[in-house]
């Protein structure tokens, strides 16, 4: 087996990455597990005031002070529902720090090969889109990936 | 060998030798002839030169080497201290001030020669008859003699040893004996030891030493070790080199003679020479040292034992140096600790809100948890001492800056400085010094008038700067005042219409101290000219930023004609205050106790609209409301009816009442940031984690106001 593998992944020519799949709505997103540090479920969240309507205040997360973002809002879905399975993903982001995002569920794990992601272009009319760093097919299904850094970074201009 | 280890060392040293010269060489320029000043200069440049020597940075000890043959003329009354020579004097300590920080940030020194700097210090020595190039230099050593005798002396040889020698000199090499003392107040003696061995190696080959080398680099010795060296140089070359090793107190040596020594033979166990005791050695050991440039300057010798030991006692005076009993520790490792007492705080606060839900309340359990609470609120306190050292260490620099103002504007003034021994926290510290420096620029540029102005308004000729410093509460003060020529609001509000920052409306209606305010905002300079001195207007409004940043605030008071006062208030500490849990619409906010200054219950009837805005008659003063709820975008949770809680904040002169629901009551917190991405709006100042586990945050009542 082992030998096996070795085999399979000289013969892919780019790089396997590795992917959470979660759910916002109805749709599958994927956001790159090097960028997160923790899944906690969903707590209490402290508001703060006179921020932008998708940054749901903060949290304490051991000791830390986390800000709270929802990505349904950010997203411009409609505003998140909590149930069991929501959960607060923890993203570390270089430029920006420690933040969360709130998500419907959080479903799996996937590898994918750099071959099966496909780029998008950017100047998409659906704000949405903007978003993405890729789209990845994967046991026939597509998966949006999600740019955090991209995601970030338009805070300027909705704000 | 590698001497970086040694580099961390090097470079606090030398900012303490310069910053010494600094202050020394000030004093100088206003009493030339005090010779406590020129010794104490002489010491620093000295130590500064044989640092640098050692460290390998040869352009640095070139040019300390030129000031210190300045300063040893000085001392030697060869030459006077002349304005001139003190300008040049300055520029070499910029100089090596320059060195100082390209060594801190490359390790290197740099490649700046400074030529021109050193032969202007050639021409100051040369301009009276004195020849001396190495002759100053060497003079300079006697000085750091005092006591302590030829320990060699008392060096066993064995037999291969004696050999040794005994072989040297047959080749005609030199063999020397070499008593080393550092001084009491060295904190490393093994690392200047191992210097010390480095700088004799470099020369020739230890043979014995006393403590063995071994001891000595575990610094099993008292003060001072010897050394038996064999050598091709002469002995004044290897003990000058050791001298230049700092913090060195005296070097002794000379020629063996093999006779004299005490070997492990015990058939010579009779010799006398072992017992020599300190006393009787200084008038050997001096000659021994300065003979050969002696001649040139046969006066000296009386004068400078004198002086020498007048500073010797100075500073061996206080018995046991202070020095041993601090420790440096690296301001990361107190950050730690800082932040490790906040989580036992947060821990400790949790405990107490989980003890208060425990029905039936356990006496025991409470007297313990008011006892920890003791013991962490001692704790914080003792860390934040820590952590506290006294402004001096910026302003230190300020008269020398105001001095050189003084020549570049040609303006006569004069720098007066109190409460130098205020302490704040470290990283506020830190910070604090550019905005000063900007606060006396401005002052020593715009403030302060001309000579021939200052004569019309029958002022001194001098102008007067203040800088106080005054601890008040929780907070402490720095006031920066001249008696120049105030803020001229005229000339401000015209600035403003013209840059269209205020409308004419607007100015006719402003109070002169919000039209002084304005020049807090950016890109605002009231300089008919603009000088290299104080900017461009990119000042004032960075020094504001830069001290709310720190969470203080600036204030400025200004009569016309009379001088004006900044004031600065900053807070003694930034991770934990005393807040006032209050409760708005549900939410928990935290307000810093500094601020407020009661608490009062007002009827809804009481409340007066002025100018279409609510407030309250309060014991003579008439205080605007803000509601919190309408701030913080929640609803009340009382009905209209209900009295009102008003938290009374003040902010310098101005008053004000925050409305809230209720109030939970007072607590230690522990200041959190609210993250990077959340662009926080003015007043809110920060969060924190309450006992339960939740977060609050931290309203800034200043910004409210």
């Amino acid at each position: 087996m082992e030998e096996l593998k070795v085999v399979e992944s000289n013969n892919t020519t780019g790089v396997q990455q590795q992917y959470i799949v979660v759910r916002l709505g109805e749709e599958q997103y994927g956001v790159d597990i090097r960028y997160i540090d923790n899944i906690v479920r969903m707590q209490k969240i402290t508001r703060v005031p006179k921020v932008a309507p998708y940054l749901k205040g903060v949290i304490n997360l051991r000791g830390e002070v986390i800000p709270i973002m929802s990505l349904r809002l950010k997203m411009f879905l409609p505003e998140d529902e909590i149930t069991k399975a929501t959960r607060i993903i923890i993203l570390k982001l270089e430029q920006y720090g420690s933040i969360g995002v709130i998500v419907d569920e959080v479903k799996e794990v996937v590898t994918l090969d750099e071959e099966h992601i496909e780029k998008v272009s950017y100047d998409s009319k659906e704000e949405r889109l903007n978003f993405l760093g890729g789209i990845g097919k994967y046991d026939g299904g597509l998966i949006s990936l999600l740019d955090f850094n991209l995601v970030m970074q338009e805070r300027e201009n909705t704000l | 060998m590698d001497i970086s280890q040694y580099l961390e060392i090097f470079i606090d040293e030398s900012n303490e030798h310069l910053q010494n010269l600094n202050t020394q060489i000030l004093n100088l320029e206003s009493d030339p002839e005090n010779m406590d000043t020129i010794n104490e200069i002489f010491r620093a440049a000295h130590s500064l030169k044989g640092m640098a020597g050692t460290m390998g940075y040869k352009r640095m000890q070139t040019l300390t080497h030129d000031m210190e043959n300045v300063f040893s003329e000085v001392r030697n009354g060869n030459i006077k201290v002349t304005p001139n020579m003190v300008d040049i004097l300055f520029q070499c300590l910029d100089a090596l001030d320059e060195y100082v920080n390209n060594v801190k940030e490359s390790a290197d020194e740099g490649t700046n020669e400074n030529e021109p700097l050193i032969r202007q210090l050639n021409a100051v020595l040369n301009g009276p008859d004195k020849p001396g190039e190495e002759v100053p230099a060497q003079t300079g050593e006697p000085s750091e003699e005092k006591g302590d005798g030829r320990k060699w002396l008392e060096i066993q040889l064995d037999s291969a040893q004696q050999h040794v020698i005994r072989a040297a000199k047959e080749q005609g090499k030199n063999v020397f004996g070499l008593t080393v003392t550092v001084q009491e107040s060295c904190i490393l003696k093994a690392a200047r030891a191992f210097l010390v061995f480095k700088a004799v190696e470099e020369r020739g080959e230890i043979i014995v030493s006393n403590p063995p080398a071994q001891d000595v680099e575990d610094e099993k010795f008292d003060l001072d070790f010897s050394l038996v060296v064999v050598s091709d140089g002469d002995i004044e070359a290897l003990k000058a080199a050791v001298a230049s090793v700092s913090e060195i107190a005296s070097v002794v040596g000379e020629p063996i003679v093999l006779e004299n020594m005490g070997t492990a033979d015990p058939y010579e166990d009779s010799v006398p020479e072992p017992e020599q005791k300190p006393q009787s050695v200084p008038e050997e050991a001096t000659p021994a040292a300065v003979q050969p440039p002696e001649a040139a300057h046969a006066a000296e010798p009386a004068v400078k034992p004198a002086a020498a030991s007048k500073t010797g006692d100075k500073k061996q005076a206080p018995g046991k140096p202070v020095v041993n009993r601090t420790v440096r520790v690296d301001i990361e490792k107190l950050d730690v600790l800082m932040n490790l007492v906040s989580e036992l705080i947060i821990a400790k606060n949790s405990l107490v809100s989980v003890s208060n839900q425990v029905q039936g309340q356990n006496q025991g359990v409470n007297e313990q948890i008011e006892y920890l609470e003791n013991v962490t609120t001692n704790l914080h306190e003792s860390v934040m001492k820590v952590r506290m050292v006294p402004i001096e260490s910026v302003v230190s620099k300020f008269p020398r800056m105001i001095r050189d103002l003084s020549k570049k504007l040609d303006k006569k003034m004069e720098l007066y400085m109190t409460g130098e021994e205020t302490e704040l926290d470290r990283t506020v510290v830190d910070e604090i010094g550019d905005p000063l420096m900007h606060l006396l620029r401005n002052s020593a540029d715009h403030g302060l008038e001309s000579a021939e102005i200052r004569a019309q308004r029958g002022k001194p000729a001098v102008g007067s700067i203040f800088l106080d410093a005054y601890q008040d509460g929780n907070n402490v003060v720095i006031e920066v005042r001249d008696d120049g020529n105030g803020i001229d609001v005229e000339k401000v509000k015209a600035k403003a219409l013209e840059r269209e920052a205020i409308t004419p409306e607007q100015a006719s209606n402003m109070s002169d101290k919000e039209i002084i305010d304005l020049l807090f905002l950016p890109s605002f300079s009231t300089a008919k000219k603009v000088t290299d001195v104080s900017g461009r207007g990119v000042g004032l409004d960075v020094v504001k930023s830069k001290i709310e940043a720190l969470s203080g605030e600036v204030e400025v008071k200004s009569k016309l004609g009379e001088g004006s006062t900044w004031t600065i208030r900053l807070p003694l500490t930034l991770a934990i205050i005393q807040a006032l849990m209050v409760v708005v619409g549900g939410e928990k906010y935290a307000i810093s106790l500094g601020t407020i200054q009661t608490i009062e219950d007002i009827a809804p009837e009481d409340i007066k609209l002025v100018q279409n805005k609510e407030v309250i008659h309060l014991r003579g003063s008439v205080i605007p409301l803000i509601r919190l709820s309408n701030v913080l975008d929640v609803e009340s949770t009382k009905s209209p009816q209900e009295h009102l809680m008003v938290v009374i904040v003040k902010k310098g002169d101005k008053l004000a009442g925050l409305v809230i629901d209720d109030m939970i009551g007072q607590q230690e917190i522990v200041i959190k940031s609210l993250g990077k991405y959340i662009k926080q709006c003015k007043f809110i100042s920060g969060a924190t984690i309450l006992g339960d586990g939740e977060v609050a945050l931290i309203l800034d009542a200043n910004a409210l106001i």
